[in-house]
């Protein structure tokens, strides 16, 4: 854990307003020149975690090493290395979005202008009109040029593409697939499930204030079920019998199951018996991994897809084989086991 | 359109006439009861506080003059420019009965406070909502087009009626010898007549400017010269009062001659601009302006991306805005300094009243006197200024600016020198306006750089002033509010103390209290480094307290 490959640091970070406890003992590694996705709801702590790295709040209790130095303390050095996206940028009504672009990235330090002049072409952004005319999504595009165009190392990006249309949304993907080229590290908190899957390297899912899961998508896609469908010459036998394979329904001379990705290569030469002629294997969503750790939050609220999430493992027959993956997998054991 | 329309209900949507959701005043009532929700502490203590201040000014009189030739010698050292600048016509003074002495004490310093409470009251109802996009919400409901302009004006209108109806039942209810109910009811109505006059101003106003800030600024200045030109024209020959709707206020004469016709001036002027109001909010779009906005620069210049441009951008129309209204009212004292010189050739009873500070000339205790009131109103400049940072901490702009390599203190630093070399600024046109126009009218060139440099001598004070609202800032950013107590403090006991002659200690407790009076006094230099002292140590402690505290985030 040097400073070397460890870009963000965070343990056991408490951070209270008033009687709402915000931050509850959360831990966070982002390594350097990673993409690191943060997800969580609303309310989870993304922002609040973010506005600490930067040191614009001070953190109750707990340790947070952002590049190597302490965020509260060392704040003006670490920010001339980093540059900030808010999600719900407020911009001054009387500056044209140029003006704002040039004042932030200069105070941050220094101003690649024909970064800059590109970046306006590629965000097709006009920066002559004042602060006050831009919608949400143009205002958006001010930070991102503005944190993009100077030369920081990390990038602490808080829902920066909230209101920016898809084909921006695609631009702003492969902008910072060039950062990660160039070597930055970039911590994204995120609601776009699709922008996290393409962009990140490692995730970790916020609730109530704690890290509830980190990890690489692949990681947490082995510890989590596999939904597996085949079509076989013959009947298949003896699948439930296997340790880990779970749901197991024939039908049509079709077999579906979810199977953990522990015991996914038993499960696959039982089938390997059977003769195989087709066969679908669907690894979990991030959507179902985010569900997993929400459904019993959704299944409170009342919602469709939560109250099997939330189910107690008895087994309604799953329509696809992704609401098998998330009623297979809410038992206490396997999130304890993820929490690591 | 509205009498008619408002009957035909009863017809459908697809009739085709307009039913009432499509009337312009639909949802008024609404609206109204709404403000009337969100004011309900607001208003209340608006109301309050200027009636009970009515109520103890009129009991300490009756305490202070308990003779008729107490009285008598009041009225004989107000007779003079000085003395009438600050309070209003001489005709008052003819018959100085209770009555009337509160007539001249408060009715044009009331009328400056009833026009501020109307102002902010329609700029928050209005142009506040459309600024911070709250009125779109309610514009896309069922509310008509000019439900929110007829609400506000309605919530002043009532705040104003309140008003008037309790001052004049409170004082009438007195009993006290010469404040007869005739006169007591034309004295609340003057109050709920200027109310409406400069709510009507800020109607106009919040069509003007897209931002509340701007419009309650313009409409302050309206006051302002309405102030400036009834000082004027009452030390004068009283033609300039007429231009000035606190000049009728004055002139209805309660308890002296009960004019009522001056009332009807002021309400045909009201009615006058609230239909111009409605006409101009039909020419902008909702959150627009009369104004279109402009395309500005695509990149910024150097000097912007300095903290210290960058603040005196931010903070330059409103120092501007200061600037020129104190040079005006500088020019304005001055041109008075004449009047001023001649009266004392006049009357000789007045030579005794200036003997009161001592060596000094008529004109230069006369200089003396509205320097608080120059200063006073520079403090006002210096709380909004100060607390700039804090309107941008709490709209979210400050976030993404100390994400950057600009320091905090850095951040609070650069606007507290534009707070408080503003102030200054502001001190020397307001002094060279003075200087100018009183050099030309006193015919006394000797006395230019007497008054160019006697409102400097308030700056330790001011800076005193941006001291401890940083650190409110700093420290306690829920109450930052209390540091208007310093200029409201320093009004009370500098101005209407000299009127109503407060105890000394009173007056030490203001840091305005400890600055020399120039230039009838000489300057003194130990009060002034102390309060400099003072007002250094104040703004280091009001940045130890922002460093150490969480920003204010949404």
């Amino acid at each position: 854990m040097t400073t070397a490959t460890t870009a963000i640091s965070v343990s056991g970070l408490v951070k209270s307003f008033g009687r709402t406890r915000a931050l509850d003992g959360l831990d966070l590694h982002v390594g350097t020149g990673e993409v690191h996705g943060f997800l969580g709801p609303n309310g989870a702590g993304k922002s609040t975690t973010i506005r600490v790295l930067l040191g614009l709040l001070r953190a109750d209790t707990g340790q947070a090493t952002v590049l190597g130095g302490d965020p509260w303390r060392d704040a003006v050095q670490l920010h001339r290395r980093l540059a900030y996206v808010p999600g719900d940028v407020e911009l001054w009504p009387n500056l044209t979005g140029g003006e704002a672009i040039d004042l932030l990235s200069r105070l941050r330090g220094g101003l690649d202008k024909s970064r800059r002049d590109e970046l306006i072409e590629r965000f097709d952004l006009d920066p002559t009109k004042k602060g006050r005319t831009y919608s949400k999504g143009n205002r958006q595009k001010v930070a991102i040029v503005a944190a993009l165009a100077s030369d920081a190392e990390l990038l602490l990006l808080d829902e920066p593409t909230a209101g920016l249309d898809p084909l921006m949304e695609v631009i702003f993907q492969d902008v910072i697939l060039q950062a990660r080229a160039a070597g930055k590290t970039v911590l994204l908190s995120s609601h776009i499930l699709a922008q996290v899957e393409k962009l990140c390297d490692r995730v970790s899912i916020v609730r109530l204030g704690q890290v509830v899961q980190s990890g690489t998508l692949s990681e947490m896609r082995h510890l989590t079920r596999t939904a597996i469908e085949a079509e076989t010459e013959r009947p298949v036998t003896g699948l439930e019998s296997l340790p880990g394979v779970h749901d197991v329904q024939h039908a049509d001379g079709r077999v579906r199951f979810a199977v953990d990705g522990a015991h996914l290569d038993g499960a696959m030469r039982k089938l390997l018996e059977s003769g195989v002629r087709s066969l679908l294997s669907h690894p979990p969503t991030l959507e179902e991994l985010m569900l997993r750790h929400y459904g019993d939050v959704l299944g409170a609220n009342g919602a469709n897809g939560a109250t099997r999430a939330g189910a107690d493992g008895a087994k309604p027959v799953p329509e696809t084989s992704a609401t098998s993956a998330v009623s297979a997998t809410s038992e206490a054991s396997d999130s304890s086991e993820a929490q690591r | 359109m509205s009498a008619a329309t408002a009957t035909k209900t009863a017809i459908p949507p697809s009739g085709g006439g307009l039913s009432r959701e499509s009337h312009p005043l639909a949802g008024t009532g609404t609206l109204l009861r709404f403000n009337l929700r969100r004011d309900r502490v607001r208003l209340p203590v608006w109301i309050g506080a200027l009636f009970l201040g009515t109520l103890s000014t009129l009991s300490s009189t009756v305490s202070q003059y308990p003779e008729a030739e107490d009285r008598r010698s009041a009225a004989g050292s107000l007779d003079s420019p000085a003395g009438l600048a600050m309070t209003g016509p001489g005709h008052y003074l003819d018959d100085y009965n209770y009555g009337s002495m509160l007539s001249h004490q408060m009715l044009g310093f009331m009328a400056v406070l009833v026009g501020l409470m109307s102002v902010l009251i329609v700029a928050r109802h209005t142009r506040t909502e459309e600024e911070t996009g709250r009125a779109e919400l309610v514009r896309a409901t069922v509310v008509g087009r000019h439900a929110h302009l007829t609400a506000a004006l309605v919530t002043a209108a009532l705040a104003n009626l309140a008003l008037g109806l309790l001052i004049a039942v409170g004082v009438g209810g007195q009993g006290t010898e010469g404040v007869n109910w005739g006169g007591s009811l034309l004295y609340g109505a003057v109050h709920t007549m200027a109310g409406l006059v400069f709510a009507a101003v800020a109607a106009i106003t919040v069509q003007i400017s897209q931002y509340a800030r701007g419009a309650s600024g313009m409409a302050l200045a309206v006051i302002g010269v309405a102030y400036a030109l009834r000082a004027a024209g009452d030390v004068g020959n009283g033609v300039l009062s007429w231009l000035s709707p606190i000049g009728w206020a004055q002139r209805t004469y309660p308890y002296v001659d009960d004019r009522w016709w001056p009332v009807l001036l002021g309400l045909a002027l009201a009615a006058v601009a609230t239909v111009v109001a409605y006409r101009l909010s039909t020419l902008r779009d909702v959150g627009g302006s009369l104004r279109a906005t402009r395309l500005g620069s695509p990149v910024a210049s150097a000097a912007l991306t300095r903290p210290i441009g960058f603040a005196l951008r931010l903070h330059r129309g409103m120092l501007a805005g200061f600037g020129a209204g104190l040079l005006l009212m500088g020019v304005m004292y001055g041109s008075i300094l004449g009047d001023a010189e001649e009266m004392i050739e006049d009357v000789d009873e007045l030579r005794e009243a200036v003997e009161k500070i001592g060596g000094a000339t008529i004109a230069e205790s006369f200089a003396s006197t509205v320097m608080i009131v120059i200063a006073v109103v520079a403090a006002v400049y210096v709380v909004m200024a100060t607390l700039r940072p804090q309107s941008e901490e709490t709209a979210g702009r400050a976030e993404p600016l100390l994400a950057t390599g600009l320091s905090r203190t850095c951040w609070v630093a650069s606007h507290l020198a534009v707070a408080m070399g503003g102030g200054v600024a502001i001190l020397f046109l307001t002094g060279l306006g003075f200087g100018i126009s009183g050099a030309v009218a006193t015919g006394d060139g000797g006395l230019f750089l007497d008054l160019l440099i006697a409102p400097l001598a308030y700056a330790p004070a001011l800076w005193v002033t941006a001291g401890i609202t940083v650190t409110l800032f700093g420290w306690l950013p829920r109450i930052t509010a209390v540091a208007w107590i310093v200029p409201v403090y320093a009004f009370l006991v500098g101005y209407l103390g000299q009127i109503l002659d407060f105890p000394d200690w009173l007056n030490n407790l203001s840091p305005f209290g400890h600055v020399a009076k120039l230039p009838a006094e000489a300057m003194e230099w130990t009060p002034a480094l102390i309060l400099t002292a003072l007002a250094a140590a104040l703004v280091a402690l009001g940045l130890a307290g922002f460093r150490r505290r969480d920003l204010e985030t949404k």
